[in-house]
């Protein structure tokens, strides 16, 4: 419908980023209320542990120490915190409540709580709460988890928080009748999003109002919203979440924390604003955790290399408490398993167990980094095995556009229709396979380049995205022809302000300087979605889309009575309504938003619209390839060269959507080589801080190449938009594996466990005798 | 612990004063006594790099000292980048190259990259990487950061002639 559209699909300059520049952003540590006073928490150094009594007098006798509480002084029922996705039957034993009761399950988890006049005085206090701990055993593997020995939630009477079988076909003919089969185990490494930002949050909670406004929300702000109105008894509309600059989400930031409830419960028993911002060593504990999982997998071919079926048994390390994220890690490991692949039979026994560690959640990609590093490097040892080149076994498995849409089947019990749309799947790797010059690289793999060993890994991926509840915008103009955009979506920091500009603009072809973006908080709209699994773009992408369109027919009827005349003769273009082709008849955007509000109070030059895709994901796909130089004395690998092809139906702003994926592999090589969540057998984590919590820095960079393929727009929104935000990361640990083995493929090592790291290669060469 | 000690400095080229206690981290101090929160926390334990300010020329981890040591120090915060309404070489660099995301590590990356084009102008690529290598960012993956900083150079060196 629109003319022209020189805003989708160029790569316009972010609209956030002069206040970041400047120093004049607003994140949650720089709000500050009158009388505010500041929250922390005592956590648990124990990994399992019976609390048998807290004594915070001496805490409660610091100077300026307002209140001290644990949750026997809480007057009212503990709520739990809820299962947002992947609630699956089981879970609901092993629910979290936002303060430790009589046990405590993991380190880090609330025991205690100080109000001060500042941080300096509420953290003395920390350091003289007493509590009285008597240690238990603790559960740090999914194998002692499973043996039941040590219970880590009694009235469950196991650590299975819950366990199913999932597939299609018939395995067991295709594993009988095959002539190959292989097993494998591989391990992919506990770790997290680790946003820059920590957590923070702010209550102020007037019980007579009454009202509770939380800032510092995000990501599903209406959701949240719903569950911490009814944990303390209050209308929905008295709950108001309020979303500032968010540094950084990565899945993690925006699920409700026992925090969530901590701080507006400090707030109304001291009825004064309470602010609690999280230190990073508090970030590295108690924010979800993820990745952790083991994953037993085994594949039948044909001689030629064809896939006949797949089996599995994954295991996700679910930590203390099942929380916010249900069973979405291993869940989606499970069911993108199978890949893009042509996998006639598939099964997959999934397991989901609690352990002392920090809970787990959703980590950009989740259960799709695990899934791609297990099945990419288990088709690479098909490939050695049968002789067969690594790329031309992937293109003899990959379906083809002709087998496309693909019914996956129920791989995640309940989600019956998941279905693969339309798309290219050769065309992605072929396209990445000539940019690498594969042609070149897959006879010298191995060779020697001034002593280092050279390899190259490839790897294919598909990614769903845009899942969940429909997304609203509203769009109103005001009387000076300024133009604003409210939706219940959030901004992480992916430059959704941008995005959703950039789309109005065009649809109703006007200045994008005009636009001002108003995001998630609940006061803007009555309801809204949300911002996870890559669906900003898609989801409220498209609710300002159609709100937009019908701001347009809401305007040609706002001139047609203010000219009294036939709606039928009036056109909107170039940001006003024309009639006919005199040059003294038009009415701009805001003289109608005048006119509008001359009509009297109620009425405005405004629409809403939302956005709904009824369950039909539109799924993005492509492939990785990873060259890399290994010093085989020390084990030090070096990633010098990276390329990703990533269909996305259409790039809203090309700049933008290279940043997600330049972003999304570096991070992905932090997960590939250096982040890990360490835990010693006594359930410490060893790697609390940044000193050896490991993230990727700007030295370790390969020289990368990332395409962006808009091949295949997705049927399922007019504006063609799949998902963008994690294609970058999900096949990174693959590709990079793959490498890895290339390279050292004179020495027949293998690698199954992440992350790799120079110690744990040299001790595979060492038992090789290297 | 209370003892507050009077501490005067120049931030951003105004001269201020305040009391504090010796605990006090600097970038405590410009937070929450100055209200300069453009220097963000990311760790306050001196590894991410978000809270590094510029003290008397050189680029310094404010969570790592103490405003006490800062008196009569001349600081250059995120704040101060700027001219007025126009963004410095180095920000409109940035902001030209797509090097921020979530912007919260952006202020330590700009006030490091001041250092370096300061101390020298003509950078390799190699050299910036190496030189920011101290600061974190979890958006960008740093490939838009080291073409904003080289692009700032030359820039300058081009405003120069």
């Amino acid at each position: 419908m629109t003319t022209s559209s020189p805003y989708i699909g160029a790569s316009v300059k972010r609209l956030e980023d002069r206040r970041f520049l400047t120093g004049t952003g607003r994140y949650i540590d720089d709000v500050k209320l009158p009388d505010m006073a500041v929250m922390a928490i005592y956590r648990s150094p124990h990994a399992h542990a019976r609390i048998n009594s807290i004594d915070l007098a001496a805490a409660r006798a610091v100077p300026g120490v307002i209140d001290a509480f644990c949750a026997a002084d809480i007057d009212m029922d503990l709520p739990v915190i809820p299962l947002r996705l992947a609630p699956f039957d089981g879970f609901e034993r092993f629910l979290q409540r936002p303060i430790a009761q009589d046990k405590v399950r993991f380190v880090g988890e609330p025991v205690a709580v100080v109000i001060a006049s500042d941080r300096y005085i509420a953290e003395d206090a920390l350091d003289l709460i007493e509590v009285d701990f008597a240690p238990l055993p603790a559960v740090t593997s999914v194998d002692q988890a499973a043996s039941g020995e040590t219970l880590i939630h009694e009235d469950a009477g196991e650590n299975m928080g819950t366990r199913y079988t999932v597939g299609r076909g018939d395995t067991d003919d295709a594993f009988s009748d095959a002539p190959y089969t292989r097993r494998e185990r591989f391990t992919t490494n506990r770790h997290g999003a680790v946003p820059m930002e920590t957590r923070g949050l702010i209550a102020e909670f007037d019980p007579d109002a009454p009202l509770l406004r939380l800032y510092g929300a995000t990501k599903v702000n209406f959701f949240n919203r719903r569950h911490l109105a009814a944990a303390f008894d209050l209308p929905e509309e008295a709950v108001e979440l309020i979303e500032t600059d968010v540094g950084g989400g990565f899945g993690a930031r925006g699920e409700l924390y026992p925090e969530d409830y901590l701080v507006p419960i400090a707030s109304r028993r001291n009825g004064r604003p309470v602010k609690w911002i999280e230190d990073r060593r508090e970030n590295l504990t108690a924010t979800n955790h993820s990745r952790d999982i083991v994953c037993d997998l085994e594949i039948a071919t044909s001689n030629d290399g064809k896939i006949l079926g797949m089996r599995a048994t994954v295991q996700g390390d679910m930590g203390a408490y099942v929380r916010t994220n249900g069973g979405v890690v291993a869940s989606k490991a499970a069911q993108f398993l199978p890949g893009p692949y042509r996998v006639p039979s598939f099964s997959c026994d999934v397991q989901f167990l609690i352990t002392n560690k920090t809970p787990v959640g959703t980590f950009r990609g989740p259960g799709r980094f695990e899934a791609n590093f297990c099945r990419e490097r288990l088709l690479d040892m098909v490939a050695a095995d049968l002789n067969i080149d690594p790329a031309e076994l992937r293109l003899r498995n990959l379906m083809e556009p002709a087998e496309l849409p693909y019914r996956i089947g129920e791989l995640v019990p309940g989600d019956v229709n998941a279905t693969f749309d339309r798309g290219n799947y050769p065309s992605a790797l072929n396209q990445l396979l000539d940019e690498v010059g594969y042609a070149d690289w897959k006879d010298r793999q191995g060779e020697i380049i001034d002593g280092r060993a050279h390899g190259l890994g490839i790897a294919c991926f598909i990614e769903s995205s845009a899942a969940g509840p429909p997304e609203t915008a509203r769009v109103t103009v005001a009387p000076d022809g300024n133009i604003e955009i409210r939706t219940g979506a959030s901004s992480v920091g992916q430059g959704t302000e941008t995005g959703l500009a950039q789309i109005c603009a065009d649809y109703l072809a006007i200045d994008i300087d005009r636009i001002n973006v108003l995001h998630g908080s609940t006061t803007l709209v009555p309801t809204g979605g949300g911002t996870f699994h890559s669906r900003n773009t898609v989801m409220a992408g498209n609710a300002v889309r159609m709100a937009a369109e019908a701001l347009r027919t809401r305007s040609i009827e706002l001139a047609a009575l203010r000219w009294n005349t036939d709606a039928g003769g009036l056109e909107y273009r170039d940001g006003a309504v024309h009639r006919g082709d005199d040059p003294g008849s038009i009415l701009s955007l805001a003289e109608l938003a005048a006119f509008a509000r001359s009509r009297g109070p109620d009425e405005a030059l405004a629409a809403d619209a939302a956005f709904d895709n009824e369950g039909k994901l539109s799924y993005s796909y492509g492939a990785h390839a990873a060259l890399v130089a290994v010093d085989v004395a020390t084990g030090v690998i070096e990633v010098k060269k990276y390329v990703l092809t990533e269909e996305i139906g259409r790039a809203l702003n090309p700049a933008m959507v290279q940043g997600q994926a330049v972003g999304g592999l570096v991070q992905g090589l932090g997960g590939t080589f250096l982040d890990h969540m360490i835990y010693d057998e006594d359930g410490q984590l060893l790697t609390g801080s940044f000193a050896d919590y490991l993230l990727p820095t700007s030295t370790e960079l390969p020289e990368i190449t990332a395409i962006a393929l808009e091949e295949s727009p997705s049927e399922f929104n007019p504006m063609g938009f799949k998902g963008a935000g994690e294609g970058g990361i999900v096949a990174v640990a693959a590709a990079v594996g793959n490498a890895v083995v290339h390279a050292l493929n004179a020495h027949g090592i293998q690698i199954n466990d992440l992350p790799i790291t120079p110690n744990r290669l040299r001790a595979a060469l060492r038992a090789t005798g290297t | 612990m209370t003892e507050q000690h009077h501490l005067t400095l120049t931030v951003n080229g105004r001269a201020h004063s305040c009391d504090v206690e010796p605990r006090m981290t600097l970038a405590d101090c410009l937070r929450e006594k100055l209200d300069l929160t453009g220097t963000h926390l990311g760790c306050e334990h001196g590894v991410c790099g978000a809270c590094t300010i510029i003290v008397d020329g050189a680029a310094v981890r404010s969570c790592l000292m103490f405003a006490v040591q800062a008196e009569g120090a001349e600081i250059t915060t995120v704040e101060g980048l700027a001219d007025g309404e126009t963004l410095s070489v180095l920000q409109q660099a940035f902001h030209d190259n797509f090097a921020l995301q979530c912007g919260f590590c952006t202020p330590g990356f700009l006030t490091t990259a001041e250092t370096i084009l300061a101390e020298n102008p003509s950078p390799t690529r190699a050299e910036v990487q190496s030189a920011i290598s101290g600061n974190i960012c979890r958006c960008t993956g740093y490939v838009p950061i080291i073409d904003a900083i080289l692009e700032a150079a030359e820039r300058r060196r081009a405003g120069k002639k």
